[in-house]
């Protein structure tokens, strides 16, 4: 007998894992080998306290304590000309480290240079809104609670972003099935028809090879049409494409197949 | 010289051209399907280019409205969310009757390669759905086909029996 798996949380794991895998990492340099992020790196310590930095494919990466968020930003904005907030999101580690790593893409059109803060956020935490500092932030902080529920504090618009207002679960999260819970495969009937029709409607159909392929109430194949609900189980008639009907009208003439003449080359 | 007056004694006498009144109603219903302008994804830009000069929809009569209240025919071009699905079952109510709908493309036939959790599987399980066209994208001369059909499909038709109720809405 095959060994029983439970299946509840197979997101959590890869299915396969090669015994021989090294997973690559990317080589980290030192601050010291670039002038202008030692300069940038030295006034930064000797304001916030810094839990790790290096250099990482040319991005300094700052790994910062989330409650400095605010001062951190303004501090680069202002001080350090990192004048834009490319991108910021979160990465799920809830299983790992039952919280979220928050990143902070910036990049400063000054120095041609790019710097990325990192802040590693508790589950029950929440995080500042940078929203005052960069507007860019505004959609990213929605994004971010929508998608991986994220908790951001003084946001002046704190709702969903992607996903509808009355979504149940944040669907980046790594332990969040890709077909969606219970919740989400009713969602479109509970909202326009009510709970009451899920019997009639049924659950949906999520088997990319289902092929019915006498059912003839929903499909029928070309060339071998027939009327809605006939039964074809026994035998499947061919049909002629056809664009008209023949007795539609006197002043049109139908295009029989037959009669029609393909081309050997082009005129 | 062109002849006014009719030749009674011709033709076989009077100038009446007999049929039904189900030929007439669908030969006006066939031949003016308006189709609402509203296309969901890469499949609007096939039903776009089929509604352009080179593969020319109005030589059927199909002309695209903007507003459901003039529309008769509602094409799903494209990939139907689950957020989106409100708003499309409810520009379909607000169409007037006698309605179809084609839905167009793999997504909205059976949500495609979109087997996930923010899209509905099938647009047939918010909408009646009439003609299915498989593709993805379909191309235009397939669109002209699959409304070909369609009004192959009205033709057949009667216009006394009341819309056969298809699926529970």
């Amino acid at each position: 007998m095959r060994k029983y798996t439970p299946k509840d949380d197979v997101q959590r794991k890869a299915p396969f894992s090669d015994r021989f895998f090294v997973s690559p990492s990317v080589p980290r340099t030192d601050i010291n080998d670039d002038e202008i992020f030692s300069k940038d790196y030295e006034k930064f310590c000797s304001k916030f306290n810094v839990l790790d930095a290096f250099i990482e494919h040319t991005h300094l990466v700052i790994h910062i304590d989330k409650n400095d968020i605010v001062e951190v930003m303004t501090f680069l904005s202002e001080e350090l000309e990192y004048d834009m907030l490319i991108e910021m999101s979160a990465i799920d580690y809830l299983s790992a480290r039952s919280g979220y790593e928050l990143f902070y893409e910036m990049l400063s059109l000054s120095k041609h240079k790019r710097l990325r803060i990192k802040c590693f956020l508790d589950k029950n935490d929440a995080v500042e809104s940078i929203t005052s500092i960069f507007d860019s932030a505004n959609w990213s902080e929605r994004e971010m609670y929508d998608m991986l529920g994220v908790k951001v504090l003084n946001h002046p618009n704190m709702k969903r972003l992607i996903m509808p207002d009355d979504w149940y679960d944040h669907p980046l999260r790594k332990t969040y099935p890709l077909q969606g819970d219970e919740a989400a495969s009713w969602y479109e009937v509970d909202k326009i028809f009510g709970k009451e029709a899920r019997d009639i409607i049924g659950p949906e159909q999520r088997d990319p090879a289902a092929i019915d392929r006498y059912d003839t109430e929903r499909f029928a194949r070309l060339g071998h049409e027939v009327p809605f609900q006939t039964d074809i189980t026994e035998f499947e008639p061919e049909t002629s494409i056809q664009y008209q009907e023949d007795d539609t009208s006197k002043i049109m003439k139908t295009l029989k197949p037959e009669e029609s003449v393909v081309l050997k080359r082009r005129r | 010289m062109a002849q006014h007056k009719v030749n009674y004694l011709q033709d076989g006498g009077a100038p009446i051209k007999l049929t039904t009144i189900d030929k007439l109603v669908n030969f006006g219903r066939s031949n003016s399907l308006w189709p609402m302008t509203y296309g969901l994804a890469c499949c609007a830009i096939e039903m776009m280019a089929t509604g352009a000069s080179r593969y020319d929809f109005d030589r059927f009569g199909t002309i695209f409205r903007a507003s459901p209240r003039q529309s008769d025919v509602l094409i799903i071009a494209g990939t139907l969310t689950k957020k989106h699905a409100e708003f499309m079952r409810r520009l379909y109510d607000q169409m007037p009757d006698p309605k179809w709908v084609i839905s167009m493309g793999s997504c909205a036939n059976t949500g495609g390669m979109f087997n996930t959790y923010a899209t509905v599987q099938g647009a047939d399980r918010i909408i009646p759905v009439d003609i299915y066209l498989p593709g993805c994208a379909p191309r235009p001369e397939t669109l002209q086909y699959a409304l070909m059909t369609l009004q192959r499909k009205i033709r057949k038709e009667s216009i006394f029996r009341a819309h056969k109720k298809k699926r529970l809405v």
